[in-house]
């Protein structure tokens, strides 16, 4: 293990360790914070009694759903952006202020047009992931090389095989990226409607947690979803290295 | 023929071009209510009046007052205390490779979710908005800034230690003006971001701002309300974005 | 064993059984290309008028921004002329590559996601060529190129010269009559460069495919081809076409003879006022 692995491992650790002794010395009230390891025994615990399976089925799938549809949207706009100028640089002041606008005021109203069930949320979630996905996608799209779209015509490629042969495996790295982006703003968006207004999902348990002062559940499930993407996204970067690596970038 | 080149310059065009897309906005918005009708949302003429009529009522500016204060404080905050570390992690290359993923990780991880923790922590009210708006933006700062200081090139940095520039000295002088088209963006993305938090902060905790007043609509359900409090809120966001945007632009052309 | 040299005539045409030998032919083929910003417009080629006859060795040498590229993809039929016509066989090249014509660019175009084997055998899967057929072109073609070794590896693991023999192995697969090469070994060094130089020259007896080769070194275009088209400056038409006589299983040996070195010689005294002047071409535009 080298010197930077084991100088991150030691402040984390450290983290911890200030953490677990502040929390148990009363440093920090127990109304604020609780102990980290309290939290994994809480979160270990929960998961063992299967009360959370349910509710963790929920978010993911929602975040699952939102983002497979924002990568199918997402890819298909931006291959038609690209192949139009003009369309494209009068929709780009859109694609890059979306992201300071609150979309989750947009909440109430899907609410109002789907009722109160997981379509909102998935909704909100699409929304949220497919701008990073167009804007990634058009990234990865000008960067393809101009000769081997040529090499595609040389070879009698149709417009569609070229796509698809071609050009979006050139683009691959910047549209994997915009997927790892979109995760990312999918969960904001599902966890946010939980929180505001939800039937159920890991927010809408955190928030429950919260109203009831019951900080070892909140803290708890907090964890649970903090390993959740935290393993989602090592999984993401191992294969993007493994990409990266057989196409000589790094 | 003049006029006509210069109807063809790139400025009018982009002008025509964002005209077209406000008209293409205030379309759908229509379409949309004709499907949906007036119990899901207002229409876009009903929405913009009630909103001029919100624009002149005192409740309206203390609301939007106590936001920006939160806001502002929030956008200090993390300017300083982000530009900082993200110099000193640019600078000092070992502890900033150790942080980075850290920090990167940390920015993928939903902040909202934190959001209890911090209420726990600073209670209700301005402190908390504070806080979860520092931590909505402060990372992007920190992560574009020490980006941009790596990127600048050695030379400029053999340059000041020749010259026995003191560490303060070499980060003042020489990091930060090079550095700044990188940090800029830095700052847009998180004061953009700190804004929202700042909105989230109220509409779940708080007895004023615009956050509380659009929540207060949701609950109670007033549709007219709703409409014209998220439609200036996208104006407002739109606009601050759309000017640092510029300033970003500007900045990049320099270099 | 001199070579032969023709007389800048304002339309040169070499035409020598033409009935039977050209292959490809071009008549009165100009390219302009308009501004965007609605300045002058840019003549980038022509007029000019060329014949290839079957089965040789073509290079195109001149300076550069004279358009050698253009023409090479107006042949190709990946770019319109603005005026004039080419005919391949006969057929008039029209929004689109016609089939038996393979193109090899500067560019390294393998894909970088494929192994070269895949790479070679892209163009095929595509076409639907029966497999044992397509199996049996794909290792012969591995075979020329010298990269049986290297089937399973990725092209990002292979030196500059050995992408370009994976494009040529891939464009070598489609059995194509016609074979362009846009400077092709221009990103390679010297030492390089003669190696593929005489590796293309065994592919060229190999297939006996007709073979155009543009390229700004002028050793490279003397030792290889059976005739040197020598551009103008912009817009680039041929002031000379130079006949070597070499016989056809010459190799980068000859660059020792005296033949050689006068071939190479007259070259370069054409081309030098050709390159001044598109210096200062390229000097007046900033």
């Amino acid at each position: 293990m080298n010197r930077l692995m084991r100088a991150r491992l030691l402040v984390v650790a450290a983290i911890l360790v200030v953490l677990e002794f502040a929390c148990r010395t009363g440093l920090i009230s127990s109304y604020s914070l609780i102990p980290p390891s309290e939290m994994v025994v809480a979160m270990i615990e929960m998961l063992r009694s299967g009360e959370l399976t349910a509710e963790i089925l929920q978010t993911v799938l929602a975040v699952f759903i939102s983002v497979a549809a924002a990568v199918v949207v997402g890819i298909l706009v931006a291959i038609v952006l690209h192949s139009m100028p003009r369309l494209r640089q009068a929709i780009e002041p859109v694609l890059v202020t979306y992201y300071s606008i609150p979309i989750f005021v947009f909440y109430p109203l899907f609410i109002v047009l789907f009722g109160l069930n997981d379509v909102p949320k998935v909704v909100i979630g699409f929304m949220l992931a497919v701008v990073t996905m167009i804007a990634s996608t058009l990234n990865g799209l000008d960067r393809v090389p101009r000769v081997l779209r040529k090499t595609g015509r040389v070879l009698h490629l149709s417009r569609m095989e070229t796509i698809r042969e071609v050009v979006l495996p050139s683009a691959a790295l910047s549209v994997f990226n915009g997927v790892k982006l979109a995760i990312a703003h999918a969960f904001v968006g599902v966890l946010a409607a939980e929180f505001i207004l939800s039937t159920g999902g890991l927010g809408y348990q955190i928030a429950y947690a919260f109203h009831d002062f019951d900080n070892r559940k909140m803290y708890g499930i907090m964890l649970l979803l903090l390993i959740i993407v935290a393993v989602v996204n090592a999984f993401l970067m191992g294969w993007e290295r493994y990409i990266r690596q057989r196409r000589g970038l790094s | 023929m003049n006029m006509l080149n210069i109807l063809k310059s790139p400025k009018c065009r982009s002008t025509f071009d964002l005209l077209l897309l406000g008209v293409a906005f205030v379309a759908l918005w229509q379409i949309f209510y004709e499907i949906a009708g007036s119990v899901a949302l207002a229409s876009p003429l009903a929405a913009t009046e009630n909103a001029l009529k919100m624009l002149a009522t005192s409740d309206f500016w203390m609301n939007a007052a106590a936001t920006l204060k939160a806001f502002c404080i929030a956008v200090v905050i993390e300017a300083v205390a982000g530009l900082a570390i993200g110099i000193f992690l640019g600078l000092q290359r070992f502890t900033g490779d150790v942080f980075e993923p850290m920090l990167t990780g940390l920015y993928s991880v939903p902040k909202l979710m934190f959001f209890p923790m911090i209420t726990l922590f600073f209670g209700i009210g301005l402190a908390s908005e504070v806080a979860f708006g520092v931590l909505q933006g402060i990372i992007s700062i920190i992560l574009f800034t020490m980006s941009a200081v790596r990127n600048i090139k050695p030379v400029y940095m053999k340059t000041g230690k020749t010259m026995n520039l003191s560490t303060t000295q070499m980060m003042l002088t020489i990091a930060l003006p090079g550095a700044l088209p990188e940090i800029f963006t830095g700052l847009r993305i998180g004061v953009s971001s700190s804004l929202i938090g700042v909105i989230l902060c109220e509409m779940f905790g708080s007895s004023r701002g615009l956050g509380f007043i659009l929540m207060n609509a949701m609950q109670n359900n007033i549709v007219l309300d709703i409409s014209s409090q998220t439609l200036l809120l996208i104006v407002f966001a739109a606009g601050l974005s759309g000017v640092l945007m510029a300033a970003d632009y500007k900045l990049h052309r320099r270099v | 064993m001199i070579a032969q040299r023709q007389t800048q005539k304002s339309r040169l045409d070499v035409i020598v059984n033409d009935r039977v030998d050209a292959h490809v032919k071009l008549s009165g083929i100009t390219q302009v290309f308009r501004s965007q910003t609605g300045g002058p417009a840019i003549e980038a080629l022509g007029p000019l008028d060329l014949t290839l006859k079957t089965g040789e060795f073509f290079s195109v040498v001149g300076p550069s921004g004279c358009g050698k590229s253009t023409l090479l993809e107006l042949v190709a039929g990946l770019t319109r002329p603005t005026t004039g016509e080419i005919l391949i066989d006969g057929k008039v090249v029209q929004g689109g590559v016609p089939d038996g014509v393979g193109v090899v660019f500067q560019e390294d175009a393998s894909f970088p996601w494929l192994t070269v084997w895949k790479n070679i055998m892209f163009g095929l899967k595509r076409r639907g060529v029966d497999p044992t057929i397509a199996n049996e072109r794909a290792e012969r073609a591995l075979e020329l190129t010298g990269l049986q070794a290297f089937r399973d590896a990725y092209p990002s693991q292979l030196s500059g010269g050995m992408r370009q023999r994976v494009c040529i192995a891939r464009t070598l697969v489609m059995e194509p009559r016609l074979i362009l090469l846009d400077e092709p070994f221009g990103a390679l060094d010297q030492q390089t460069r003669l190696i593929m130089g005489d590796e293309v020259l065994n592919l060229w007896r190999a297939t006996g495919a007709t073979v155009m080769l543009i390229t700004h070194a002028l050793d490279e275009a003397a030792m290889l081809s059976d005739r040197v088209g020598i551009m103008s400056a912009r817009p680039g038409h041929f002031i000379e076409i130079v006949e070597t006589g070499w016989s056809k299983d010459r190799d980068s040996r000859i660059a020792s003879s005296e033949k050689f070195g006068s071939l190479t010689a007259h070259l370069w005294s054409k081309l030098r006022d050709e390159s001044i002047q598109a210096t200062r071409q390229s000097e007046t535009k900033k």
